[in-house]
């Protein structure tokens, strides 16, 4: 039944994640405690969470080592949540404008 | 790819647990995903300035005053876990019950401690008069949003928590010496998946 690539790899390995996922979220905190503000700060926030996240799909959930099939039903859909945030960006913005643009005409 | 789907067998070849499991994770992954936009949406369109997170909690000890340090504590903390989970599957795999069992409680603890310094969080906010509907630090917004998303992850940990504590007791008896050990492994999925979606919260409610 387990045809998943035996999931035999040294325990030193989690270890090295570990550690990696340590730094980088203590990247991510020294971002705010060194108030790094504009778009650098966003864009290492962004960075450091996508290499996070990265990390522990590939790794911990072992998704490295699954076969395509696997990947491409959990990686397509998501398409539609990445839509859905560049709708509602927009959308935001909109009401946002509206909004200045009513109050200020009280 | 082709032949997974097209040759005449199962397309996905692993224990059904695990792959439901994937699928659920799938799912709960657009449900984090709706708070997190709803919360972005109503951010975005909110005249009031939004609450400075750097700030709201920030934590003083014994006099000095440490920016956002219950949650860079509660991070690392969740991160550990994960680390213990994933040696606990990899040394079920092994056949070392009494590790894999030690492990899976280790994990449990470190969820538990996580859902701890969340409710000391939560009791501490609520003190201070943030409310769904409003708070004295800004956009009425920021309680909604902050009770519904770490609510939520926070009621994810408590079940991964419970999930754990069961699976690690049927280990330790042997109850999977014979029936084999994939069920560590998607109880260690389900895990991840709680630390992932932490990853975005941090990154998206707390550090933006």
């Amino acid at each position: 039944m387990r045809s998943d690539s035996d999931q035999q790899h040294p325990i030193g390995l989690y270890l090295k994640i570990w550690a990696l996922l340590f730094v980088l979220s203590a990247m991510s905190y020294m971002v705010d405690f060194y108030q790094v503000q504009g778009y650098l700060r966003w864009a290492l926030i962004v960075i450091l969470m996508l290499l996070k996240a990265g990390l522990i799909m590939a790794i911990f959930m072992h998704l490295k080592w699954e076969r395509l099939s696997l990947k491409l039903v959990l990686f397509i859909p998501p398409i539609a949540i990445a839509l859905l945030v560049l709708l509602m960006a927009i959308e935001g913005e909109y009401t946002f404008l509206n909004r200045l643009g009513f109050l200020s005409s009280e | 790819m082709v032949n997974d789907w097209a040759a005449d067998k199962e397309t996905f070849p692993m224990p059904w647990g695990k792959l439901m499991m994937w699928i659920f994770l799938l799912g709960d992954t657009f449900i984090f995903s709706i708070f997190l936009i709803g919360y972005m949406k109503v951010r975005i369109s909110s005249l009031a300035e939004w609450p400075n997170t750097s700030e709201v909690f920030a934590l003083t000890i014994s006099g000095v005053h440490v920016p956002l340090l219950l949650i860079a504590i509660m991070t690392f903390v969740l991160i550990t876990s994960s680390g213990t989970m994933a040696m606990a599957v990899n040394y079920g795999y092994r056949g070392n019950r009494k590790r894999t069992a030690q492990l899976m409680l280790a994990t449990a603890l470190l969820g538990a401690a996580f859902v701890g310094m969340q409710a000391y969080e939560w009791s501490k906010l609520i003190s201070e008069g943030v409310r769904p509907w409003s708070n004295p630090f800004g956009a009425p917004q920021f309680g909604s949003s902050f009770f519904m998303i770490t609510g939520f992850h926070g009621l994810h940990v408590s079940a991964g928590v419970i999930y754990l504590l069961i699976i690690a007791n049927h280990v330790r008896r042997g109850h999977y010496d014979r029936k084999g050990y994939a069920i560590v492994e998607i109880a260690g999925l389900y895990w991840h998946f709680v630390d992932l979606v932490w990853v975005f919260i941090f990154a998206f409610f707390y550090l933006w």
